[in-house]
């Protein structure tokens, strides 16, 4: 178990480490920020200046060196366009995207695991033929254009909720239901699909045929062994709405590390693409690894292996 | 109680239907776009501006679906935007395939460090934000339908690739191909006959799900600005438009909306047909 551990973390660490390298190059390659950064009237010696001052004259490798050498004590550099660390910046907006992140999930989940216990315990109902047409359009809707309806319907035309931005739980509700709704549809769909494979296994029949109820033998004991390919999923996608929602926090203007990212890639701002990416990235890999281990948790059987 | 019932599996001949009268329509709608679309999708008449729906009080039947921004006829850009859609779905998985399979084979034949390099690699692309991705071929290569294209082909094949090298592994195994092996089949011989057949239905549910999510993705990208130019018609450079009039005019971005819906509704119910065969 400690030598797969071991090897999980170092399998890790090199992915994150080559997304690192990939970044900084890549970025290197969309343009040259000083252009971008300097006011539109600047002459070409103030251009220069501007270059020589950030360090974007010298040759990539001396760059590259420089760059990998802070990026191992944390250090990514000033962001050029908030003249502060960049590293800090993306702290100082963690809040904001991790809010939205779990309240995105919790929404999936609330809605999508009971819909899809639901549609598993009455094949052929209501509930299945509801849940299955939830999960079917959740998935094939765009979820940025979902915003933008919902915007038109609760804030232009009712004014129930704020437009965009975040200012408590109103301003929540229609990022939150925006992001949620991809993976409430997933979720739908394979709970259903894991709760039909597990109910009618021997030890449902069990925890019927000893007088539980419908509640603690659907929830507890049917629900707890199907749970691996829903938390598999549900992990996957704490990573990527970690990593920074990028479309709908645009959308919502919500001022989260996906909004800073997409700020960042647009102004060329090259220690703050670096360090978002290689935070997302970092979050994806460590999302993974803790879901990996997850599974050990819920079912002893892989512990033993 | 059945079996079939206690599964809750419904008559899919419904959905099939559905989903491919929505995506040969789409088809259909994208090859005939100059023929069926009542106006160039980009002739502008900013006498006409912001023209509401048809069957709202101000529209008029000339510009059914409304105009945007600056006059040009939502419908017409909405038909020839399927091309844009179409195109970099279709483009994207068959590019993200083909690279997929050829990698997949390797690495599911080499074995050993190649295999082991390959598939970290293809973790590192999958651990690799999507949009910076994006942005940096786009941004040297230029934005255009072409690039597009390379771009999601690229960032989508290492799904493919693992998936690939999955069935490899898995085939290698099956009785059939050890029959063949045992009876002299030559390497090509079994992969071209035995291998790539049997894995076929898997790759095709996988790549129409992935079509699908390339269409979304496309016109995500395109609403950041980041997809095709923006002279041309699509759905996501007319949502990106929109955004911008959403409380003067919903219907330039409500549309595209509707449409992307349609497109990824009509793949994905195919794609369900295909997974339950």
């Amino acid at each position: 178990m400690t030598a797969y551990l071991l090897g999980r973390l170092g399998q890790s660490v090199l992915a994150v480490g080559c997304v690192l390298i990939l970044v900084f190059f890549m970025v290197r390659l969309t343009g040259d920020p000083a252009v971008l950064m300097v006011s539109r009237d600047a002459t070409a010696a103030e251009v220069d200046a501007f270059r020589t001052a950030m360090g974007f004259d010298r040759p990539w490798a001396v760059q590259f060196a420089e760059f990998l050498g802070r990026a191992v004590r944390g250090d990514f550099g000033r962001s050029l366009q908030y003249q502060s660390s960049a590293w800090g910046l993306i702290v100082e907006r963690l809040p904001a995207t991790l809010e939205l992140a779990v309240a995105g999930l919790l929404f999936a989940v609330l809605v999508g695991v009971p819909l899809g216990i639901l549609a598993a315990t009455r094949p052929n109902s209501v509930w299945d033929a509801l849940a299955q047409g939830v999960s079917l359009l959740a998935q094939a809707l765009p979820a940025y254009w979902v915003g933008l309806v919902l915007i038109i319907v609760l804030s232009v035309k009712l004014g129930l909720l704020p437009v965009a931005g975040r200012s408590g739980f109103a301003s929540l509700v229609m990022p939150m239901v925006t992001l949620g709704l991809g993976v409430l549809g997933r979720l739908t769909q394979l709970t259903r699909a894991v709760m039909l494979d597990v109910l009618h296994q021997d030890y449902v029949r069990t925890a019927h045929s000893k007088g539980l109820g419908p509640g603690a033998v659907h929830y507890r004991h049917a629900l707890g062994n199907a749970a691996i390919p829903l938390v598999t999923l549900i992990g996957v996608n704490f990573g990527y709405m970690l990593g920074g929602a990028v479309l709908i926090e645009s959308v919502f203007s919500w001022p989260g590390v996906g909004r800073l990212a997409a700020q960042a890639i647009f102004q060329r701002d090259f220690p703050l693409v670096q360090a978002v990416a290689f935070f997302a990235s970092l979050v994806v890999v460590t999302v993974n690894l803790a879901t990996d281990l997850a599974y050990g948790l819920l079912n002893p059987a892989v512990r033993r292996q | 109680m059945t079996t079939g019932r206690r599964r809750g599996r419904r008559p899919i001949a419904l959905r099939v239907a559905v989903g491919t009268s929505l995506v040969l329509g789409l088809v259909a709608l994208a090859l005939l776009a100059s023929l069926v679309a009542p106006h160039p999708p980009n002739a502008q008449d900013l006498g006409r501006s912001q023209q509401p729906p048809a069957w709202l009080a101000d529209g008029a039947w000339r510009n059914p679906l409304g105009t945007d921004q600056l006059g040009r006829d939502v419908l017409s850009r909405l038909i020839h935007g399927t091309r844009v859609s179409l195109i970099v779905g279709a483009g994207g998985v068959a590019l993200a395939l083909s690279l997929g399979l050829c990698v997949g084979l390797v690495a599911g034949y080499a074995r050993g460090w190649v295999e082991e390099l390959t598939m970290r690699l293809c973790d590192v692309q999958l651990a690799l934000p999507y949009l910076l991705f994006v942005v940096a071929v786009i941004g040297v290569l230029g934005p255009s339908l072409a690039n597009v294209v390379l771009v999601f082909g690229v960032a989508d094949f290492p799904l493919f690739a693992r998936m690939a090298r999955g069935e490899v592994l898995r085939l290698q195994a099956a009785a059939f191909v050890e029959a063949a092996v045992a009876t002299g089949s030559s390497q090509l011989r079994i992969v071209t006959r035995h291998v790539l057949p049997n894995m076929a239905a898997v790759l095709a549910v996988v790549s129409a799900f992935e079509m699908a999510a390339m269409i979304l993705y496309e016109a995500g990208v395109g609403f950041l600005g980041l997809s095709v130019p923006p002279s041309v018609p699509s759905w996501g450079n007319m949502l990106a438009d929109g955004r911008n009039y959403l409380t003067t005019s919903w219907w330039i971005a409500t549309f595209p909306g509707l449409a992307i819906l349609t497109a990824t509704l009509g793949i994905n119910l195919m794609g369900d047909w295909l997974r339950g065969r």
